[in-house]
C-alpha cells in the first residue's frame, strides 16, 4: 500500500484546517447552506434522511490495519458502532454530526484517510480491482497509476466545479474485476502486439437514468502521457459538459451527443498542446510514487502445502470455504481470501466496529497488515500464506466473516436505499435481506452457482442494478414501493446492460420473483455448470418473463 | 462589490461599458465580448487600456488572436458551482500565454480563492466584503499542491524528485511558500 | 416516496407539515408554530391549504442557520389528536431505518 510522505500529510492537515473553518463559518451563519453545501460535499459530507453521512475514501480499496482500526474507532466514537462499505470502495458512516466532523476528520487524517472528493462535482475515489497488486493475471500493479492520478486530481484548481461528478477506474488485466466500462473514464493497462505497455482509455460510461457503457477513444496511451491525457479529457468535459440539466450533465451524455470520434478529436487537440509540458511524467516521478508502495516480504513457499490438503480432506466446511472464497495469488504459496459481508438477514456491506478490530488483528497475523475493499461490498485479505488458510478460516468463522456465499445468489450488492438515503424511492436492504433468507441453504446456493443480484433504491443506480445478472430497481407507484426487474447485466470485460423483463412488482413479491427466476434457470440450463448469466444469454429473457409473470 | 488585487482591496481603475453606450476616451474599459469582436479594429487602436468580458460558454480560443492588445480579460462565474472559467483561465495563461490582468467576476467567494489564484486569476470582484477582507488569509491555506497550474507553483511530484540535500520533504514545515 | 427535494409546485392533498434536518447533527426536525424547530412531530405546525404551506415553507427556507433542506411533508391526523407521518419516507425519517442496525446503539 502507499505510504504517505510529508507532502501528503501536510496537504491533508491543511485540508482539515480549511474544513474546520468552513464548518465554523457555517454554524455561525456566515456561510449559507447554499454556499456550504458544495464545500461539505467536497469533503464527503452528505445529508441523508436521519443524519449527515460521511463517506471516506479508500483509494483503490487498500487499507492498512492501522487505518481499519481507526475506522472502528470512528464508528464507535462518532457513529453507531458500524460502517458500510460501498460499491466504489469507500466506507460510509450514516450517523455523523456536522459539529463533530472536523474532529473526526483530524483523527482520520492522522492515519492518512479523508473524505476529500468522495462527493461533489469533482473527480471521485479512483477505484481498481480489489486484487490489484496480487492478482496473477495483471501485467503490473495498477494502484501506482491510480495513486498518480489520485494526487493529480486532488484539490485540482480547474476541476473542482465540473458539470457533475467524475468517476475513474484503473485496471491492469484482461479480465475486468473493476467494472471499468461503467465509469466516466477507465484506463486499462495492457500490452499491444509489439509488447509495448500502455493504457486503453475508455470514456463515457455511467449508469443512472441513461446508462451507457464506456467507449474506447485511445487504444494505447503511453504511460508517460497518462496525466496529460486525463487532464485533456477533464478539460474537455469541464468546458462542454451540459450544465442546464442535472440528468444530462455527465460526460456520458457529452460523448453520446458528440459521438465518441468527435469527442476523441476534441480531447486529442487539447492533449497534443499539453502532452510535452509539465504533465509529462518523468521516470523519476513514477519511481518516487512506486517507491512508497510497500509490498510484503513474502516468504519463499511452495504451492499446495500438505497442511492444506490435509485440512481439505479433514473438514468439508473448510473445503467448501476454500473453493468458494479463496483465489490464486501471483506469489507461489500464497492466496487471496475473500470475506463475505453478506450474512443471512444482514445488510450487504455493513461491518461492525468489533468485526473491524478483530479483522485487523487477523490481517496483522495472516495478511501482512493489509485488507482490501471490493466494489462488490466484500473485503479481502490479499496476502495469506496457503499453509495458514485453515487457521485463518477458523478465526474468520468466529467473527462471522467466513460465509461461503461469495459470488452466489445471497452475495447481493445493494445501495442503502430508503432506510437511509434521501434520494431513494424505495427500500433496498429489506429486499436483500429477504432474498438471503429465502436462499439461506448454501447447498442450494452452490447449485445455482455464480449469480449476481444488484439492488438500487432509485434510478441513481448506486447499487449498479443495470449490470447485475438480476437487477432490481426500486420505484414508487402511488405511495407504494415497486421494483423493476432486469436480467442479463454484466460488469466485466463483456459489460452488458440488463433488460427489463416486465412491469414492476410490489415489495412483497420481489423475493418470490427471484425464486421464480432461479427455478426457471434450473429448468432451462443445458447442463449443471452452465452459469445463470450464460443461460440468460442463450435462451433470452422471454422464458424468464413468462415464468415470472405467469401468475402475476 | 470590493475588488481585490495583490491581496488588498483596491479601487477599480476600469469602467464597464455596455453593449450600446459610447466608450469613454482614454480610461481603462471593459467591453463585452460580442461588442469587442464587432468593433475590434477600432477598439485596439483606441487610446486607453482595453479589457474584454468573456462569457463562460464560449470558447476562449476565439479571443486568442487579440490577446496582445488586451490589458485585461474578465471571466465569469454565474454561480460559483459553474467552473467553466477555470478552464478558460488556464488556457489563457498556459496555452495562449496571456500576461495581462485576469479578473474573476460573478459569484466569487472566499472558498474558491485558492483555486482561482492557482488557475491564474490575479484580480477578483469579491461578492462579500467580509471575504474581501479575509483574502490574504484565505488565499494561503495550502502549502502543498499536487498539480502544476497557471500560478507556477511547484507540484509535490516535482518537489519530491528535486529535493536537494539541504531541503527535504520534512523541511516543508518551515519552508515559506 | 419520490424524493421531495425538488418540490416546485405546491399541491396539498391533506394536512401537511414542513420538515427539515437540523444543522448541527442532521436530526429530523419539524417547523413549529412559534417559528422554531422541534424534533417532535406532535409539536409541528400543521396546515391544510397550499398558501399556508407555502408561507410556512418559505419561512423555514430562510432559516438555514438552524435547519436545512425544508420541504412540505404529508401527515395523518388521527382521532384523539395524534399526528402520524403521512407516507413511508416520513415514517422512516421519524422512526429510523426499518431494519435492525448491525450493532447496538451506543449511548
Amino acid at each position: 500500500m502507499y505510504i504517505y510522505d510529508a507532502f501528503d500529510r501536510r496537504l491533508l492537515a491543511e485540508r482539515v484546517v480549511d474544513f474546520r473553518d468552513q464548518v465554523s463559518r457555517r454554524l455561525s451563519g456566515e456561510l449559507s447552506e447554499e454556499e456550504f453545501k458544495p464545500l461539505r460535499l467536497m469533503n464527503g459530507v452528505y445529508l441523508q434522511l436521519h443524519a449527515y453521512m460521511l463517506r471516506i475514501a479508500i483509494p483503490y480499496g487498500t487499507l492498512s490495519t492501522l487505518q481499519l482500526r481507526k475506522l472502528a474507532e470512528i464508528a464507535r466514537k462518532y457513529d453507531r458502532g458500524y460502517g458500510h462499505f460501498t460499491t466504489r470502495q469507500n466506507i460510509q458512516f450514516h450517523w455523523i454530526k456536522l459539529a463533530e466532523l472536523p474532529d473526526a476528520m483530524a483523527e482520520l487524517a492522522a492515519v492518512g484517510m479523508h473524505g476529500m472528493q468522495t462527493s461533489g462535482n469533482n473527480v471521485r475515489n479512483i477505484t481498481t480491482d480489489q486484487w490489484a497488486g496480487v492478482a496473477p493475471d495483471e501485467i503490473e500493479d495498477p494502484r501506482i497509476w491510480a495513486e498518480l492520478i489520485r494526487q493529480h486530481v486532488t484539490l485540482h484548481p480547474e476541476f473542482s466545479f465540473m458539470p457533475r461528478k467524475f468517476k475513474i477506474a484503473v485496471g491492469a488485466s484482461h479480465h475486468d474485476r473493476a467494472a471499468l466500462r461503467i465509469h466516466d473514464m477507465a484506463l486499462r493497462l495492457h500490452r499491444n502486439a509489439a509488447g509495448e505497455a500502455g493504457f486503453e482509455v475508455m470514456v463515457g460510461g455511467g449508469l443512472g437514468r441513461t446508462p451507457y457503457l464506456a467507449q474506447t477513444i485511445k487504444p494505447l496511451l503511453p504511460k508517460r502521457d497518462v496525466l496529460s491525457y486525463v487532464e485533456a479529457v477533464l478539460r474537455t468535459y469541464n468546458q462542454f459538459g451540459r450544465r442546464d440539466n442535472i440528468w444530462k450533465a455527465r460526460i456520458k451524455i457529452l460523448v453520446h451527443d458528440l459521438g465518441a470520434e468527435a469527442f476523441a478529436k476534441e480531447v486529442e487537440a487539447e492533449w497534443q498542446s499539453i502532452r510535452d509540458g509539465a504533465l509529462a511524467l518523468e521516470p523519476a516521478m513514477v519511481a518516487d510514487i512506486a517507491g512508497r508502495f510497500r509490498y510484503p516480504n513474502y516468504a519463499t513457499l511452495d504451492d499446495g502445502p500438505p497442511e492444506l490438503a490435509a485440512a481439505r480432506r479433514g473438514d468439508r466446511a473448510f473445503d467448501v470455504w476454500l473453493s468458494n472464497c479463496v483465489t490464486n495469488h501471483k506469489m507461489l504459496g500464497y492466496a487471496i481470501a475473500t470475506l463475505s459481508l453478506k450474512p443471512e438477514g444482514g445488510t450487504p456491506g455493513d461491518c461492525t466496529a468489533a468485526q473491524m478490530d478483530k479483522l485487523a488483528d487477523l490481517a496483522d497475523r495472516y495478511s501482512f497488515g493489509e485488507v482490501r475493499v471490493g466494489h462488490e461490498q466484500n473485503l479481502a485479505l490479499p496476502h495469506v500464506a496457503q499453509r495458514d488458510l485453515p487457521a485463518l478460516w477458523r478465526e474468520l468463522g468466529a467473527i462471522g466473516l467466513a460465509r461461503t456465499n461469495v459470488n452466489l445468489v445471497s452475495d447481493i450488492i445493494s445501495c442503502p436505499g430508503l432506510d437511509y438515503c434521501s434520494l431513494a424511492n424505495a427500500r433496498s436492504i429489506p429486499i436483500a435481506q429477504e432474498i438471503t433468507r429465502r436462499f439461506h441453504d448454501l447447498d442450494r446456493q452452490r447449485n445455482l452457482g455464480r449469480l449476481h443480484i444488484n439492488i438500487s433504491g432509485c434510478i441513481n443506480a448506486c447499487g449498479h442494478h443495470h449490470v447485475g445478472h438480476i437487477g432490481i430497481l426500486g420505484v414508487e407507484k402511488n405511495g407504494e414501493e415497486f421494483y423493476q426487474i432486469t436480467l442479463g447485466g454484466k460488469a466485466d470485460e463483456n459489460a452488458t446492460l440488463g433488460t427489463l423483463i416486465g412491469p414492476a412488482v410490489p415489495y412483497a413479491q420481489v423475493a418470490d420473483v427471484v425464486e421464480d427466476i432461479a427455478a426457471a434457470y434450473l429448468d432451462l440450463r443445458d447442463k449443471p455448470n452452465e452459469l445463470f448469466i450464460d443461460t440468460v444469454k442463450r435462451v433470452g429473457i422471454e422464458p424468464f418473463r413468462e415464468r415470472v409473470y405467469a401468475a402475476r | 462589490m470590493p475588488l481585490v488585487e495583490n491581496g488588498q482591496i483596491v479601487q477599480d481603475r476600469y469602467t464597464y461599458v455596455g453593449d450600446e453606450e459610447p466608450i469613454p476616451e482614454r480610461v481603462p474599459v471593459i467591453v463585452p465580448a460580442q461588442r469587442f469582436l464587432a468593433e475590434a479594429d477600432a477598439l485596439i487602436r483606441r487610446d486607453g487600456s482595453l479589457g474584454v468580458g468573456w462569457p463562460n460558454d464560449r470558447r476562449i480560443g476565439e479571443l486568442a488572436p487579440w490577446l496582445g492588445h488586451l490589458a485585461l480579460v474578465a471571466l465569469k462565474f454565474p454561480k460559483f458551482r459553474d467552473g467553466r472559467a477555470y478552464s478558460q483561465a488556464r488556457l489563457l495563461r498556459e496555452t495562449y500565454r496571456f500576461r495581462g490582468t485576469l479578473r474573476a467576476t460573478g459569484d466569487v467567494l472566499r472558498d474558491q480563492f485558492h483555486f482561482l489564484i492557482r488557475a491564474g486569476f490575479d484580480s477578483f470582484e469579491v461578492k462579500k466584503p467580509a471575504d474581501a477582507h479575509a483574502f490574504a488569509e484565505a488565499a494561503n491555506r495550502y502549502s502543498v499542491v499536487y498539480q502544476p497550474s497557471a500560478d507556477g507553483r511547484t507540484p509535490a511530484l516535482r518537489r519530491r524528485v528535486t529535493a536537494t540535500a539541504t531541503e527535504s520533504a520534512d523541511a516543508i514545515d518551515t519552508a515559506k511558500r | 416516496m419520490t424524493s421531495p427535494l425538488d418540490q416546485k409546485k405546491i399541491k396539498i392533498a391533506g394536512p401537511v407539515v414542513v420538515t427539515a434536518n437540523r444543522v448541527g447533527d442532521g436530526a429530523v426536525v419539524y417547523r413549529s408554530p412559534d417559528g422554531g424547530w422541534t424534533t417532535e412531530l406532535g409539536g409541528a405546525a400543521i396546515v391544510i391549504d397550499a398558501d399556508s404551506a407555502r408561507v410556512l415553507a418559505e419561512a423555514a427556507a430562510g432559516d438555514d442557520l438552524h435547519a436545512i433542506g425544508p420541504y412540505i411533508a404529508p401527515v395523518k391526523l388521527l382521532p384523539g389528536g395524534n399526528v402520524r407521518p403521512g407516507n413511508l419516507r416520513e415514517l422512516i425519517r421519524r422512526g429510523g431505518p426499518t431494519i435492525e442496525l448491525p450493532a447496538p446503539l451506543e449511548s
